[in-house]
């Protein structure tokens, strides 16, 4: 009866063989609310899809797995051409915060998870976290001021072995 | 976008095999489905598809991941062992829904 016809149906290819191996790595150098995203909202995307996904932090990107400013990550408008607004008025006492505040209020209504939420998420998906050794030497942090997801803190030759075949996305 | 007939009904499906009706949907379908890209069916499967199917049914669009663990209380890591490396889709397809279209 249905066995023959039900063969004839589509059936989506999740485990398309050309995604098998394919590996994705994103290193997050910058610590501002705006810049923190894009790396945490891709890595999500690319674990969703089966693809091996490293973030390696460093620099201000530190700032992201600092567990001292994780969870209060700011957006700056001085300086940044997409507020159309006079850098002026955005260096103003107080314009941080109020951009932060209405930038905040405009992710929760997308449903976008806060820092902290969004690297659980990735984490409980399979996702790599790596601290840059130097940065942490420089900022004097250790793995226990860090993001308990963070597997370890390496060295840029460790990141060499890590990213070996992977596409790299510089943020 | 094709009709096919399986189990002896006529089923809507879009050009990658995702049902286009989620009303078409029952669980023997489901097993079907499931069986099609190789996964069984165990009563946590279902509770994941139910969930999924009602989050569908009132928002009118598939809940992400993010979202099957946030309001539907499914860990994420658990949804990646009950549909291993695409479990959003996966889901979806099982479900009988389309792919989710959110970001996060």
């Amino acid at each position: 009866m249905s066995a023959t016809e039900a063969l004839s149906a589509p059936v989506p290819s999740f485990d398309d063989d050309d995604d098998g191996d394919r590996k994705l790595v994103m290193i997050c150098s910058k610590g501002s609310l705006d810049m923190a995203y894009p790396g945490l909202v891709l890595a999500n995307a690319a674990l969703g899809e089966g693809i091996e996904t490293h973030l390696f932090f460093t620099f201000w990107g530190f700032d992201i797995i600092n567990k001292k400013t994780m969870g209060a990550l700011k957006f700056t408008p001085v300086g940044n051409p997409a507020t159309h607004m006079p850098t002026m008025i955005m260096g103003l006492p107080g314009m941080t915060s109020f951009a932060t505040h209405m930038m905040k209020k405009q992710m929760e209504g997308l449903d976008i998870p806060e820092v902290p939420e969004f690297l659980e998420l990735i984490t409980a998906a399979g996702g790599h976290l790596w601290a840059c050794r130097m940065s942490a030497d420089m900022m004097h942090l250790t793995q226990d001021d860090l993001y308990e997801g963070v597997e370890d803190i390496i060295s840029a030759t460790d990141f060499m072995e890590i990213s070996a075949g992977a596409q790299t996305i510089f943020i | 976008m094709p009709v096919v007939t399986i189990q002896g009904r006529d089923i809507h499906l879009d050009d990658e095999g995702f049902l286009t009706v989620p009303s078409e949907w029952d669980e023997a379908l489901a097993a079907e489905l499931a069986a099609n890209i190789g996964l069984e069916l165990t009563p946590r499967h279902l509770e994941v598809l139910a969930f999924a199917r009602a989050d569908q049914a009132e928002q009118g669009e598939t809940p992400t991941l993010r979202r099957m663990q946030a309001v539907g209380g499914f860990p994420t890591k658990e949804l990646f062992q009950l549909f291993p490396k695409k479990p959003a889709k996966k889901l979806s397809y099982v479900a009988g829904l389309q792919k989710p279209v959110g970001c996060v």
